[in-house]
This record gives C-alpha cells, structure tokens and sequence, in this order.
C-alpha cells in the first residue's frame, strides 16, 4: 500500500509541476509579447498621407535647351524631363530600377543613366546595358498654351 | 621587488585589503604572448581598440555641435569644419580614424583566420569578433550619413536598397532602416540614433565579452608554434615587454592618424538633394567597394532571377561561410594542417583586393 501511494504521488507531483511551468512560462511569453509589441509598432513609421499629384507644369515650351535633361519633383518623387534634340519632350520615373539611385541624361551616350552602378536605358526608357532589372516608368508630356506638363499616364 | 613591496603607498594597502590587487598583479604577471615570426599580428587588435576609444572621445566632442536633423545636420557640420576652433581636426580625425579602426579590425581578423586563433576551445571569441566587426562597418555606413551629403544620401539609398531585396525580412527591415520608403529625414534621424546609441551599446558589450573571454583562456597559440618542445616555446612578458611595444605602436598609430587628418582633411562635399542626379563617379567607403564593383558588373539578369539578387545571396553565403569558420574547419579543431582553409583565406583576399583595385580605377 505504502508503495502505491508513493507512486501516485511520484507521478501526479510532477503534472502539477509542469502545470505550472506551462503555465507560468506562457504567462511569460504573453507578458513578453505584451511588452515587445508596443515597442515593433512604434518603429514601424506611420504612413503619412501624401498629396495626390496627377500633373506638375514645369515651365514654358522654350525653358529647357534642346538635347538637355533634368529632375523635377512629381510629388514626392523624383521624374526625369528629356527634351531630345528634335525638340520633343519626354518624361521617366527618375529613380533607377537597379538599387535605387536617382538618373540622369548623359548628352555624350544621348542616354539615360545612372551613376551609381553605370546602368543605362534608352529614350524609351527600356534597359539598354548594365545591371537594371527592369526599364524606367514613362510618365506623360502635354504641351498646352506653350507650357509644358507632366502626367501620370493612368496603368 | 622585494623593495618594492616594502614601499607600497598607504592607498594600494588601503585598496588591496579590499578589492585584492596584489591577486590582479600576480594574474598580470603570469600573463606571456608567444614569440615566433607571427608576433606582429598579435598588435592590431589593441591598435583597433585604441581607435575605438579615438572615435568614442571625437565622436563626444562632434556631439556638441552636431544637429542630427535634415534641415540642420549639414550646416552643422559645414559649422564645425569652418568656424568651430579646431573643428575640422575634431571631425577629420573622426572619420580617418573610423577608416584606420575598420582596416585594423579587418587586419586583426585576417591574421586570427590564418593562425587558426578562432578553433576551438575560441570559437565564442571569434563569434564575438564577428559581431564587432559587422558593428564597425555598421557604424561607418551608419556615420557616413551624417553629414548629410550628396555622396552620402545616395550610398544611403543603396545600402538601404540592397538589405531591402533580402527576401522575406528585406522589406520590413527596410522600412525600420529608413524609417519609411525613402530615405529622407527620417532616415537620418533614425541612423543618428544607431550611431551615437545603439551601436556604442552593443559594441563595448560585445567587446567586454571578448576581452574577458581572451582574459580567461589566455592568448591563442598556432599549430606549430604549440607543437614545439616545451624549451624551444620563446615567451615574451605581456607586462611589461608586450604592453611597451604596443604602446610604441600606438604611438606610431596616432602619429599616422595626425598626419592624415592634417593633411587631408575629410571632405563635405555638397548637400544632400533627394531631387538630384546622382553625381558621375560616385563611390562608397573603400571597405564597402569591392561589393560595390560586384554589383556593377553583374547583369540585370542571372538564371530568371535579378542579378542584385543573386549577388546578394552569394554574398550572404560567402559572409555566412566566413562567421561559421570553427563549425565547418573540422581538420585544425583535431590539430591537423587545413589547407584548404588557407587557400579559401587567400582566394577572400585576392578577391577583396582586385575588386577594391578595380573599384579605384574604373568609372
């Protein structure tokens, strides 16, 4: 009899111990949880509300030379303007598909290019040799009263 | 001796009752470096903690100018260098001694990688080593944006762009990096504060564990310097023979350190635009620059997949293969030769140099 008790008692005392390591151990991860979660959101920046621009005029027809290239900002992003030689305008994002750098028009290679890595693309925007994975987003080009704008073209 | 323990002042008495100095003083006394042909490279870990306490006391003294925000924190800087008494030195000797610190940590790893001083019972020391050496280099790609240059802003962007293709964790750690998409003045916000406190906290941490872990095991012996007679191991004594030479050759650091940030002092550059061009010729820190020309050269596309990509997980691999050196090194943990782990060794050198080389010369 005296050593059936024991067992019982050899068995049940460590479930209720493990009872309560479980349940003080998840108590712990909660609280852990409780604790850490505050302090990821917080690091997680807010999305702050970006004025929608569909449109940016940047100046008169004439402004910008023939075979000459600049960044304007379209909202918060950057987009490069082109006029080409024949006096045409055209307009790309102006952020480089590869890493993230910011291009520019080279009059020499009559290309766009970025510096950080020598990507290049044509005035078509596509890829023409270097690391960038993907080609430049075209953005539209109007011309109205001799100014000229830039637009989204809707996708 | 004997003297001189008679003369021992009322204060070393006092503090030894308490705190048992004279313990400490026989522990230091003990303490030897091998001497063989290698000694010299048992220096640059002392000459890379000697750099760490430049930048600690430079980095305090630039913090009482400097003013980490977008508007502010590049004509702070431009404040510093022009009217600031001795500012420029202030911040030249910063950033040159940020260089010579990174180069030394790399020196340091180098030669514990080739005289097998990570095997085991070292392996958390090298671990340690590890950590202080990616916390170095985060600590240069961290400071490069204070200023908040041109140069900077778009290493920046790269750097950030690079972590952000990582899969999986690359995006949201991006966004945590940048403190948004883009980097902007956020960016600058957030890395000033890893720069001036987290990193500052981790590093002496990781440091202390390392120099404790040196301080228990003593100082790593190479293969063949251990297998030598007992009558043959030449010894020199840490105190004070070891510890003169490194002073001499702390000397000769800040020597070298003086003359570069006098004579070339750190540039500014112009200030950051997030609506320019990236300038023609742009270049990352030199330590960063053989990854830098690796991505130059890979195509946009390898196997379907981007070239970035693909460039990023190799590097991951390699970095990965180089931190877990004492799992994979079976051979030297039992005391035998590794070649191959020399020539790996060697082939990461040649590798690091020609693309560093190639980084200088081409456009």
């Amino acid at each position: 009899m005296s050593n059936h008790s024991d067992d019982s008692n050899q068995s049940s005392k460590p479930k209720r111990r493990d009872f309560l390591n479980i349940l003080l151990g998840g108590g712990f991860v909660v609280w852990l949880g409780a604790l850490f979660f505050p302090v990821f959101k917080y690091l997680e920046p807010p999305v702050v509300e970006e004025v929608k621009v569909s449109n940016v005029k940047i100046g008169a027809v004439e402004d910008m030379e023939k075979d000459s290239g600049k960044i304007i900002k379209f909202g918060n992003k950057p987009v490069i303007v082109i006029r080409k030689q024949t006096g045409e305008y055209i307009a790309f994002g102006g952020v480089c598909t590869h890493l993230d750098c910011i291009v520019q028009y080279r009059k020499d290679y009559g290309q766009i290019y970025c510096a950080c890595h020598n990507g290049r693309y044509d005035l078509n925007g596509r890829v023409a040799s270097g690391p960038p994975p993907a080609p430049l987003t075209k953005y539209g080009v109007t011309i109205k009263d001799n100014e000229v704008i830039i637009y989204q073209e809707s996708t | 001796m004997e003297n001189g323990k008679k003369n021992k002042s009322k204060v070393f008495k006092w503090l030894d009752e308490r705190y048992n100095l004279s313990g400490l003083i026989d522990f230091a006394k003990k303490k030897s470096v091998p001497k063989f042909r290698e000694t010299i490279w048992y220096y640059f870990g002392g000459v890379a903690l000697l750099l760490f306490v430049v930048q600690v006391i430079s980095g305090i003294l630039l913090l009482m100018y400097y003013k980490g925000t977008e508007d502010l924190a590049f004509e702070s800087v431009y404040f510093i260098s022009t009217k600031v008494s001795f500012g420029w030195l202030i911040r030249s000797v910063h950033s040159w001694s940020a260089n010579l610190m990174v180069l030394s940590v790399f020196i340091h790893m180098f030669s514990v990688y080739f005289l097998k001083g990570f095997r085991k019972p070292r392996e958390l020391t090298w671990y340690t080593g590890i950590g202080l050496l990616a916390i170095s280099m985060a600590f240069g790609f961290s400071g490069y944006l204070l200023p908040w240059n041109e140069l900077a802003f778009f290493a920046t962007k790269v750097g950030t762009d690079i972590v952000g293709e990582v899969p999986l964790v690359g995006e949201p750690i991006l966004k945590l990096l940048r403190g948004g998409e883009d980097v902007t003045g956020a960016t600058l916000s957030r890395f000033f504060g890893f720069h001036v406190a987290i990193f500052p906290g981790i590093f002496v941490i990781l440091l202390t564990l390392h120099l404790l872990m040196i301080q228990r095991q003593g100082i790593a012996e190479p293969e063949d310097y251990k297998n030598l007679p007992a009558n043959e191991k030449k010894t020199i004594p840490f105190f004070p023979n070891f510890a003169m030479r490194e002073l001499l050759i702390w000397l000769i650091v800040i020597n070298i350190l003086a003359i570069l940030a006098v004579f070339f002092p750190w540039e500014l550059g112009t200030k950051a635009d997030a609506f320019s061009s990236a300038p023609v010729g742009i270049k990352p820190e030199w330590y960063f620059l053989f990854m830098f020309q690796v991505f130059k050269f890979l195509p946009g596309e390898i196997l379907f997949l981007p070239g970035e990509f693909v460039g990023i997980v190799l590097f991951g691999i390699g970095i990965l293969l180089w931190a877990i050196v004492p799992v994979w090194d079976r051979k030297t943990s039992k005391g035998g030769k590794n070649t191959i782990l020399t020539y790996f060794g060697i082939f990461v050198i040649i590798f690091i140099i020609v693309f560093t080389i190639l980084g200088f010369i081409l456009d």
